[in-house]
């Protein structure tokens, strides 16, 4: 088992939890699978082409993953840590806007 | 433990500093040097809202001797419940006079340049140049990337901190030592795809632990004592009261801090990701798919069949509501689509437009044609047609 933090603003897409238990034998597995378990994640994670986003930065027991190393190999109790682009601050307009 | 640019030869503290400062004097860590580092340093913080609020107050009572403030907004009553260098007695000024009234008020030793203008790529050289470091306490992503390219570009450490409603990042970018912000992140994401705060809000003491967090990073740079956040991130969720860091590595093919950068000046950064920093009005629909609020009510008031449709979530409804409206949240639009009667006009409102213009895209690129977005959402409405609801 993987388990996965979901960072606050991709959690509306994952019934609002922060940690996901998940399955896979390397990180593109895990991400499919939990892209399997909460579709909703899926157009947030990876583009029509199916390859990932290039802004969804994933960190794997707290060291970065490169954008083309999907096929790193998982391990039981490993940590995959989803970090995502936040603009932070009081909110602007115009800017990006939050889910709901 | 790189050292920063600060030249305290010849700074001497008075008796009433001395006395001011007594509880970093007795640290060995800090001491009369320590002290008269920080009363030499200079340091600018971009934005003076729920970031720069603590940063900018910490960085006065510290003592740091020279603090540079940049906003160009107004306080607002809603400021209030997180920006807290700001008070009800300075509602409607300029902020960065609001701030600096305070800080001199915290500490008159210091010294307090203001700066009551937009951060663009046309000022910012001018802006940074006689600071050492800067603060990023920005809220879009336009000045983020600018805060980080001037830095780069300058050689300057930036001590960035951000906030997404009960989370916070905090790191030090310097790309002579670690890597920049652009290193993690190359590219914003598009206009829509990935959630900022606007709309989301944000938890108002959050901004606070984030905003002191970087305050400590920049007097730790400023005195050069600690270990600084250099090629750490830290990622801090105040619902489960916890920390996780990341470990962050170099960018070899960065676009402005590698051996063979692509940029080597400033950019126009609103381009670069798709949305404006500084235009309020930008974002808007095209004035053919938006309805005034009065517009609206005098319609109605004719008896039109308009179907309103409610796209904020349902505890807003709590707040306030528009009699005859259906609620459908933004994020479950897209499932209820068939809900929706393409031949009926149809009016889309949340709280003050944003997310209803997003529905519309939605609806819009669905083939819906008879749509109107309410201009303002319902605090315009509040506003303009029924002063009994509140306004959030």
């Amino acid at each position: 088992m993987i388990d996965i933090r979901i960072p606050a603003p991709l959690r509306p897409y994952a019934d609002g939890q922060k940690e996901i238990g998940v399955s896979g034998e390397t990180i593109a597995e895990a991400l499919e699978d939990l892209a399997r378990r909460y579709p909703a994640m899926q157009p947030h994670l990876f583009d029509e082409g199916g390859a990932l986003r290039p802004y969804v930065n994933l960190f794997l027991n707290g060291q970065e993953v490169g954008p083309f190393n999907g096929g790193t190999r998982l391990h039981s109790g490993d940590r995959l840590v989803i970090v995502p682009s936040i603009a932070g601050g009081a909110p602007a307009a115009g800017a990006p806007l939050a889910p709901g | 433990m790189p050292d920063l640019d600060v030249y305290p030869n010849g700074s001497q503290l008075s008796h009433e500093e001395i006395r001011r400062y007594s509880r970093h004097l007795l640290m060995p860590e800090v001491g009369l040097d320590g002290q008269k580092r920080l009363k030499a340093a200079s340091v600018l913080v971009i934005g003076t809202g729920g970031l720069g609020s603590p940063v900018a107050l910490y960085l006065a009572a510290a003592g740091v001797g020279r603090i540079g403030l940049v906003d160009y907004d107004v306080v607002e009553f809603t400021n209030l419940q997180r920006q807290v260098i700001h008070g009800t007695s300075t509602l409607g000024v300029e902020k960065v006079i609001s701030a600096r009234q305070r800080l001199l008020d915290l500490n008159p030793d210091i010294r307090v340049d203001v700066y009551n203008e937009p951060f663009t790529s046309e000022n910012a050289a001018r802006i940074a140049e006689p600071y050492a470091l800067i603060v990023d306490g920005t809220d879009n992503f336009p000045t983020r990337y600018l805060v980080n390219d001037i830095c780069v570009l300058t050689g300057k450490p930036n001590v960035y901190g951000s906030i997404f409603r009960f989370e916070g990042q905090v790191s030090v970018f310097w790309a002579k030592h670690g890597p920049c912000y652009r290193c993690l992140f190359p590219e914003p994401p598009p206009p829509g795809l990935v959630p900022s705060c606007a709309e989301g809000g944000v938890f108002g003491v959050l901004p606070g632990t984030i905003g002191t967090l970087q305050a400590a990073e920049t007097l730790k740079l400023i005195l050069g004592i600690g270990e600084p956040l250099l090629g750490r991130l830290l990622l801090y969720d105040a619902l489960s009261q916890s920390f996780d860091e990341v470990r962050l590595k170099k960018n070899p093919h960065c676009r402005i801090c590698s051996d063979k950068p692509e940029i080597r000046e400033l950019i126009d950064y609103e381009a670069f990701c798709g949305v404006p920093g500084h235009d309020r009005e930008a974002g808007r629909l095209s004035q053919e798919w938006e309805i005034e609020p009065r517009d609206l009510a005098a319609r109605l008031a004719r008896g039109e069949k308009l179907r309103l449709i409610d796209v904020r979530e349902p505890h807003e409804l709590q707040i306030s509501q528009l009699a005859g409206a259906e609620l459908i949240p933004l994020g479950s639009l897209a499932a209820r689509m068939h809900e929706l009667d393409s031949a009926q006009e149809t009016v889309l409102f949340c709280k003050s437009g944003s997310r209803s213009a997003r529905a519309l895209e939605l609806l819009a690129g669905a083939g819906f044609r008879k749509l109107k977005n309410l201009h303002g959402g319902i605090n315009a409405w509040a506003e303009q047609v029924d002063p009994s609801l509140a306004i959030y």
